[in-house]
């Protein structure tokens, strides 16, 4: 390939020129995207490796002995790992849970909120996706306030469904794991509904069309058709949703209790409040173990590789 | 191979029972102000090879469409062995249909994908079904390919596949040869021509290309903005078109504007410039005054000025050969007349008989009965409109 645009190139050129040119040529051009990379691998090293090494530099830290609170010297001790999750293991626990939840339900939600503004958004459709990420003009705080507002004693919802019979008279809905789900959900649906749309917005319609000719009813057609080729858009979503959700501190500080808490509570206050940096070094790296183990067993089951 | 021959053998006897007449009456399709199908009737006899040709944009895939019941008529009925479907949803239809795009599922290998049809009407024996709609377009060792991996033509036998192991009552093609190169294209029609003869399905194809049409079709509706400008057998169409439009469509015509000058019983007279034709009643289209008097090019001889010619031949005299390409079997002349209308005659190169280099003074002759009489139409009519008369000027 080269050598057929160097000798076009040098074509008025006795042969000898030709041997001079190629390796000057080639290693301007292999090191072409590697240079396109660095200003994204500098900004990788400096704002993510960077801390990775000094929070597991941290981890293995523990108190200095007769030292202020908040001093730590380096001991090695790979302890304090085991010890953190011991420890949280309830809270791990609650964080895939509610994480769980709030990316099934959201799934859920967002899967026909896409599929409506997809297929039957008509000339609306840019105004509905516009409508999807309106709350993101709002701080994230605020709208979780909101939740307690919606879902207090004297809101509508606890009223009605009291009216209804669905809910004790002496239950509520604030500061319950409930709460605490409703929330993450709302603010990770955009997260899921955009990539969901993304897929079923560029799927050829002649293909829902086919299904129809080929025997399949509307609901046939949606599980055998519509379905597996928005496969990339749902795992995408999923993962949008779900990898935040496990690490949020804000849903459950705001909406439940200290029996809601999820890792990130954890974590936050370990870090802000008490100044134990080395457990909450360990619990963060052990999220992200737990978060990418499942995130694999996931993308294998799904087996999205395969879709186009 | 003759475990194939059987199979096929046995699906031809099913079917023979479920092909089945299909009749539109009166259908209207409007797409906001664009009426894209217009009144259109037509009834397609059961078994038949029946083919739908017109330019692009006239309509046919909406056509098409409409009977899949993948779009729904405005206005009129359509009826599949004498039952009303105008209104029935697509997946209760039993009409199948091969795509313009083969719309194959990315998502399935190539088995799957012919299964589809069979698996959502829970057939008993899906795998030998399919295997034998496999081996029907000779691609059985593909089975476990996905779409993605074949070629094109791959591609479009597959689509005929996943529609044909439904035995459909009638079968739609929507220019299923569009993205052939023009080999493959010859060869897949003889393919489809060889299925169709074999499953004995009613086949509506859809296309463009009238040599398609011709050599595939019993049966050859030619469609323009959305009507059907004339029905017929192939031959029928190419010998005695009955508009401007179906005479350029199909092939070339030379058509020569002329005015009635005489009834001579079985033909009539007309004349051209002074000069008198005579055309076939039975082949004139018209009942006005005013004519085109058509020909096609390759039924036209030239001759010598001093040559002689039969009698009762329809000449005109005082052509001059404006241009002659040779093109191997034959050789096309472009023939400018004294009223500077250019004509175009293919003389086939047979050995015998004189050769015209450009500029020689010729006259044009052929047989009357190779003479038609269409309508005038004052607006050009189609792409191809008085394409003799339009060359070399
Ligand atoms: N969904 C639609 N909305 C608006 N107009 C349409 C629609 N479908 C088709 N049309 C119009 O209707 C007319 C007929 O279209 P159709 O697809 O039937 O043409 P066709 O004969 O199949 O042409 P081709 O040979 O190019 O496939 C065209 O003018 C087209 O622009
Ligand atoms: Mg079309």
């Amino acid at each position: 390939m080269s050598m057929a645009s160097v000798s076009r190139l040098g074509g008025p050129h006795p042969s000898g020129n030709r041997q001079a040119l190629p390796p000057e040529k080639d290693t301007r051009r292999r090191s072409t995207p590697y240079l396109l990379l660095l200003p994204g691998l500098l900004w990788l090293g400096a704002f993510f490796a960077l801390p990775i090494l000094t929070l597991s530099g941290t981890s293995t830290q523990t108190r200095a002995p007769g030292g202020e609170v908040g001093e730590f010297i380096q001991t090695l001790r790979l302890a304090n790992y085991w010890e953190a999750f011991d420890r949280y293991q309830e809270h791990f626990g609650r964080s895939v849970l509610y994480a769980g939840m709030a990316t099934l339900a959201a799934l859920l939600i967002g899967y026909p909120l896409a599929y409506m503004i997809a297929f039957r958004g008509g000339r609306w459709r840019n105004v509905l996706l516009v409508l999807v990420v309106a709350p993101f003009f709002c701080s994230f705080i605020l709208r979780t306030y909101a939740w307690r507002q919606i879902l207090a004693d004297e809101g509508t919802v606890v009223r009605t469904f009291k009216w209804l019979h669905l809910m004790p008279e002496q239950a509520s809905l604030t500061a319950t794991a409930f709460a605490v789900v409703c929330g993450l959900t709302y603010n990770f649906l955009p997260f899921m509904t955009l990539p969901i749309y993304a897929s079923l917005e560029r799927l050829d319609h002649r293909l829902l069309e086919a299904g129809h000719d080929l025997y399949g009813g509307p609901w046939t057609v949606l599980r055998k058709v519509t379905l597996p080729l928005s496969m990339p858009g749902v795992v995408a979503g999923t993962l949008l949703t779900f990898i935040p959700a496990a690490g949020d501190f804000v849903n459950a500080g705001l909406l439940g209790t200290t029996r809601t808490q999820m890792i990130g509570n954890v974590i936050e206050s370990r870090f802000i409040d008490l100044n134990d940096y080395p457990t909450a070094a360990c619990l963060s790296f052990l999220m992200m173990a737990v978060i990418l183990v499942l995130v694999l067993v996931y993308i294998r089951r799904t087996g999205t590789e395969e879709l186009v | 191979m003759i475990t194939e021959r059987k199979s096929t053998q046995k699906s031809t006897r099913k079917s023979t029972q479920t092909g089945s007449s299909l009749s539109l009456r009166g259908i209207t399709k409007r797409f906001g102000s664009l009426l894209a199908v217009d009144d259109l009737s037509v009834t397609i006899p059961k078994g038949s090879f029946f083919a739908l040709l017109g330019p692009s944009g006239c309509g046919k895939t909406t056509t098409l469409r409409m009977v899949a019941g993948l779009e729904e008529p405005d206005s009129g009925e359509i009826r599949l062995s004498g039952l009303d479907i105008t209104h029935t949803r697509p997946h209760k239809r039993p009409v199948n249909t091969v795509f313009q795009s083969y719309a194959l599922f990315p998502h399935l290998d190539i088995f799957e994908n012919v299964a589809f049809g069979l698996r959502r009407r829970g057939h008993k024996k899906v795998q030998s079904a399919v295997m034998d709609a496999l081996n029907l377009v000779e691609l059985p060792h593909l089975a476990r390919r996905r779409p993605g991996q074949l070629s094109g033509g791959q591609q479009q036998r597959i689509a005929l596949a996943r529609a044909i192991v439904n035995q459909p009552q009638v079968l739609l093609l929507d220019e299923p040869m569009g993205a052939l190169d023009l080999k493959l294209r010859r060869q897949m029609q003889l393919e489809l021509k060889r299925i169709q003869t074999e499953v004995g399905i009613t086949f509506l194809h859809v296309t463009h290309d009238q040599e398609e049409a011709m050599t595939m079709a019993d049966t050859v509706a030619v469609m323009n903005r959305g009507r059907i400008e004339q029905l017929g057998t192939p031959t029928d169409l190419y010998e005695s078109p009955a508009t401007t439009f179906v005479a350029n469509f199909l092939g070339q015509s030379n058509l020569l504007p002329g005015l009635r000058a005489g009834d001579l019983g079985r033909d009539l007279m007309v004349d051209v410039h002074g000069n008198k034709l005579r055309v076939p009643r039975s082949r004139v289209r018209s009942q006005d005054n005013a004519l085109l008097v058509g020909v096609r090019p390759e039924k036209i001889r030239l001759c010598a000025t001093a040559e002689f010619i039969p009698e009762n031949c329809n000449r005109l005299t005082g052509g001059v050969v404006l241009d002659v390409s040779f093109a191997g079997v034959s050789t096309q002349y472009v023939v400018r007349m004294p009223w500077r209308q250019d004509l175009t005659v293919f003389s086939q190169n047979l050995g015998v008989g004189e050769r015209f280099p450009a500029g020689s003074t010729v006259t044009v002759a052929w047989e009357p009965e190779h003479t038609f009489g269409l309508p005038r139409d004052p607006i050009g009519d189609g792409p191809n409109h008085a394409r003799a008369d339009s060359r070399g000027s």
